[in-house]
């Protein structure tokens, strides 16, 4: 019997404990644990961007992290962004803009982009692609994607310049 | 776990409603309707079902590429603690043999291994650490083969056999074409120009990796929720290799995270379906990793291309001979189909009124060669479009003054001796890029190029067949409910990938009555609850399910229109409208509410159901029935032109895609913006094709297995794409539409070619066209 650990962090703004093997990979954590299947897995290696979720608010691979580096963190996923029947201005803005096709890699990209805004509230297009470049989409040639993260940052923009 | 609530990383101001209702009309930019529960985390794909008391189940790939099994050894396996159960092929009760034309792959390996991803054992365990420790326990034994590695070796006397069994040695599909005069009108030409272009395999690399769910149900019933893009021919193909009723199985396809052919046929399917039946009424999940989609899925057919075109002095062409080598690996999967579109379409878009094409699609021990978007088209239309631009180059003429003389206009004939009957749009295409300003500027483009870049420009013209051909019948099914509650249901059989023919779907159906989008669901392909409706493949799903659900949808609407005419007494249907949640007495204003007349319909006068089966051709082309059977000829066709202003490294041999224009005939649009998806989602996946994608294999062995190695486009690789189309109405399309899904991934590997070739005058007649590649072909001064 693999030794199972005690683990407490927030997620989605709620304190949760897990007891798992600390070498547990936190998107199987979040994934088959907890059941937030929000988080997908599409390389398991760190190529592809698709199970980034947010730790203490900045963008990370669960397939790369281990449960006890959840230790203690405030933990984002595509699921707690938002309260329930409702759209985060970025969700809004790839629903309106086009930037989702066949949604795998969504939830990711919508994180990552995420963290490019805190990070970058004005990106220019090119600092929109060098944001989302490490996040693999196969369907859409980006396109979409970049206009949805530029009218989610100009809506801001228009916001506080009111 | 808790319930769900804000955090602090969601700023508070920050979210908005959910969906609010939006009008559906025909040619409206709709926000697709599936991005909601997309952008949410909440759609369920088939990687996201789990369940109570679940077992995995993996697959004990072969890991050589040739060798007769002689026995499978589990005994170690089996004694480790949460191993359910290791099965082989002793345990599989029906044919065991699955494929989509020629059953020819087995579930599990009986006789030989034909290739490094064949499945030898099938795995079950309680946790998936487990799994893995186990598929490496097991152990077989094996007599190697020599391995058949080269497709045209492959073909010569004395190779090593793929299928002993096969008739025709090596051969899966030949394909020999003589139009008009054939091979005589050689001589009737002023100029022969010749090459030969090499393709190289490509991967689908869709981000959900093949998976899927299945377990027996409390009815008895084999149900399997997988990732697919055929669910009814799953259905089939599950039922015969494990020898159970066809009644028997059930399919779910949800939303697939991506597809473009590598799930047109079965994947996990049978393995899951021989899993389910062995673990005792427990739910059973399968899920490849990258490394096992890469080794064991599907690829684009590597091609070598012999072209030999033949024009007179003014530029008409005249003659094309053509010989054609696909590497199928060792399973029909649809290579036979595959080679038969690629002869149709070896000639492009073209008036050639003789020629000689020939093809064969060949088995050996490497990857499988499967369907992938663009379908043989690709590779034929990336030869054929290098040869135009040569001849341009040789008659100094422009080369999209070469292509706009030779393009073929509705009633021409083309290349396959097909006449065009339907809406032909490649002129409409080349007359708007030749008044476009990046066409018209190219020159001062191209000679602002900075200090050691060199600047060129490329052009394509594109043609591809949608639908399955003459004999195979191209059908869908719609179904259509108005609910108790008087709400509408559209039941697809159809999937949706990403291409968003669902969002479609609704859109079509709320724009016949008159719904907004809040009062209409789609119930996803389920074999049991949708009706049969081929494919999502062949730039077909729109096109023939959209014609089957205007059917069903108009059925629907006059049958509601008739009994609200008689509740609100008026005196015939015409005077009554559907209007959003209800219908109005135009002339006294008054309405009742589609509850309400949901109420006055019993259940079965609720549903409306519509058969569409798609026109075909029947042009007497060619007297080999097999070709026939393999979709030669098709009757309609989208077409395209594509531009790539491209820069080129000297010091590196680095290309640039700066500018992309993309001009497209594929009918009527009815969603701007999942147009523009496909054709900016095919191009970028064709870019990859033109500069770095290569699935690269050495005996049989993949030596790029995953993201790391093989390298898709990401969002800097990628250029701003300009997407245009000419919107010419097609009379046999559901509102004029013709399909988009495939079209543009033929562009681009075409169209840089001719652009380098345009800034360094180098050809090469290998892609990708990588930096190494192109850095070795400059010309020795430049680099000096």
């Amino acid at each position: 019997m693999r030794i199972k650990l005690r683990i407490t962090f927030i997620l989605n703004g709620l304190e949760t404990d897990v007891d798992v093997a600390p070498d547990r990979r936190v998107v199987d954590v979040l994934r088959e644990d907890i059941g937030l299947t929000g988080t997908k897995e599409s390389c398991g290696a760190g190529d592809c961007g698709a199970c980034t979720i947010l730790v203490d608010g900045e963008s990370r691979l669960a397939c790369l992290m281990l449960a006890a580096q959840l230790q203690g963190r405030r933990i984002t996923t595509i699921e707690g962004l938002t309260p329930e029947k409702s759209l985060h201005r970025l969700q809004r803005a790839f629903v309106e803009n086009g930037g989702v096709q066949c949604g795998f890699c969504t939830p990711g990209m919508v994180l990552a982009a995420v963290d490019l805004l805190q990070k970058n509230p004005n990106p220019t297009r090119r600092q929109i692609r060098e944001g989302l470049a490490g996040n693999l989409c196969r369907c859409t040639g980006y396109q979409h994607i970049v206009d949805s993260v530029e009218s989610a940052a100009e809506e801001v923009r228009n916001k506080e310049s009111l | 776990m808790k319930e769900q609530s804000p955090n602090a990383d969601a700023i508070s101001s920050d979210h908005s409603d959910c969906a609010l209702p939006t009008t559906l009309s025909i040619g409206a930019r709709v926000p697709r309707a599936d991005a909601y529960d997309k952008v949410t985390g909440k759609t369920k794909f088939a990687a996201d079902y789990y369940g109570e008391n679940l077992i995995w189940a993996g697959v004990k790939r072969a890991g050589i590429a040739h060798a007769r099994l002689n026995s499978v050894d589990a005994s170690r396996a089996v004694k480790l603690p949460g191993v359910v159960g290791v099965l082989t092929h002793k345990d599989v009760g029906g044919t065991n043999r699955q494929g989509v034309v020629r059953r020819d792959q087995p579930v599990l390996v009986d006789d030989k291994v034909r290739h490094c991803g064949d499945a030898v054992a099938l795995v079950l365990a309680e946790t998936k650490e487990v799994l893995d420790k186990a598929i490496a326990l097991v152990t077989f034994d094996i007599d190697l083969l020599p391995p058949v590695l080269n497709a045209e070796n492959a073909l010569k006397e004395g190779s090593p056999l793929v299928h002993e069994e096969n008739p025709t040695g090596n051969v899966l599909l030949k394909g020999e074409l003589t139009i008009g005069q054939g091979q005589v009108a050689e001589e009737q030409c002023d100029l022969i120009l010749e090459a030969s272009f090499k393709t190289q395999r490509q991967e689908h690399a869709y981000l959900e990796t093949e998976t899927g769910w299945a377990r027996i149900d409390s009815d008895g019933k084999l149900k399997i929720v997988c990732s697919t893009q055929t669910p009814f021919r799953d259905r089939m193909e599950v039922a015969e290799a494990l020898g159970i009723d066809l009644e028997r199985v059930r399919i779910v396809a949800p939303y697939a995270g991506g597809a473009f052919g590598g799930k047109d046929g079965v994947t996990v399917q049978t393995l899951l379906g021989l899993a389910a039946l062995n673990s005792e009424g427990r739910p059973v999940k399968m899920w490849w990793d990258r490394e096992e989609s890469f080794l064991a899925g599907t690829k684009r057919h590597p091609a070598h291309m012999y072209y030999r075109l033949g024009a007179k002095e003014n530029g008409e062409l005249h003659f094309l001979d053509v010989r054609l080598y696909l590497d199928t690996g060792p399973y029909d999967h649809l290579g036979g189909v595959v080679l038969t579109l690629a002869l149709e379409h070896a000639g492009g878009p073209y008036r050639i009124p003789h020629a000689v094409l020939r093809g064969w699609c060949v088995y050996t021990n490497n990857p499988i060669g499967g369907a992938f978007r663009g379908f043989g088209v690709t590779q034929v239309t990336a030869a054929m479009e290098q040869m135009v631009d040569q001849l341009a180059d040789r008659l100094s003429m422009d080369p999209l003054e070469l292509r706009h003389k030779n393009a073929v206009r509705r009633g021409d004939k083309n290349c396959a001796g097909k006449t065009l009957v339907g809406s032909t749009g490649l002129v409409d295409c080349l007359e708007a890029l030749s008044k476009h300003k990046l066409w018209k500027q190219r020159e001062s483009w191209k000679a602002s190029a900075g200090q050691f870049k060199r600047r060129g420009a490329g052009i394509a013209s594109l043609m591809q067949a949608s639908g399955y051909g003459p004999v195979v019948p191209d059908y869908a099914n719609a179904k259509v409910e108005l609910t108790r509650e008087g709400n509408f249901r559209v039941y697809c059989g159809v999937v949706d990938m990403g291409q968003g023919n669902a969002a479609t779907n609704l859109q079509i159906a709320g724009a016949i009555l008159g719904q907004e989008s809040d009062r209409i669901e789609l119930v996803q392909p389920d074999t049991d609850l949708t009706l049969p409706s081929g494919s999502a493949s062949a730039s077909r799903c729109t096109f023939t399910f959209g014609n089957a659900l205007i059917g069903a949808t108009e059925t629907l609407k006059d049958r509601i229109l008739q009994r609200a005419a008689d509740l609100l007494m008026a005196p015939y249907k015409d005077q009554v409208v559907l209007v959003p949640a209800g219908v109005r007495n135009l002339k006294t204003g008054q309405e009742i509410s589609l509850s309400q007349i949901a109420g006055f319909l019993n259940e079965s006068e609720r549903v409306a159901i519509h058969h569409f089966r798609a026109p075909v051709a029947t042009d007497d082309i060619t007297s080999d029935q097999d070709l026939r059977l393999h979709g030669l000829p098709h009757t309609l066709f989208s077409y395209g032109v594509h531009l790539a202003l491209v820069e080129v490294d000297e010091l590196t041999g680095a290309v640039a895609v700066e500018k992309y224009v993309s001009i497209t005939d594929c009918g009527k649009v009815i969603n701007p913006q999942i147009y523009r998806q496909q054709i900016h989602g095919g191009i970028a996946q064709g870019l990859g094709y033109a500069l770095y994608e290569d699935l690269e294999v050495d005996s049989g062995v993949i030596r790029t297995p995953n993201y790391a190695t093989y390298l898709i486009p990401t969002a800097v690789d990628t250029p701003e794409i300009e997407s245009i189309a000419v919107d010419l109405y097609e009379p046999t399309g559901p509102f004029g539409l013709k399909g988009v899904g495939e079209i543009a991934i033929n562009g681009p590997l075409p169209a840089i070619a001719n652009a380098l070739a345009d800034a360094c005058t180098i050809r090469l007649g290998q892609s990708p066209f990588t930096a190494e590649k192109i850095h070795g072909a400059l010309p020795k001064q430049r680099q000096e």
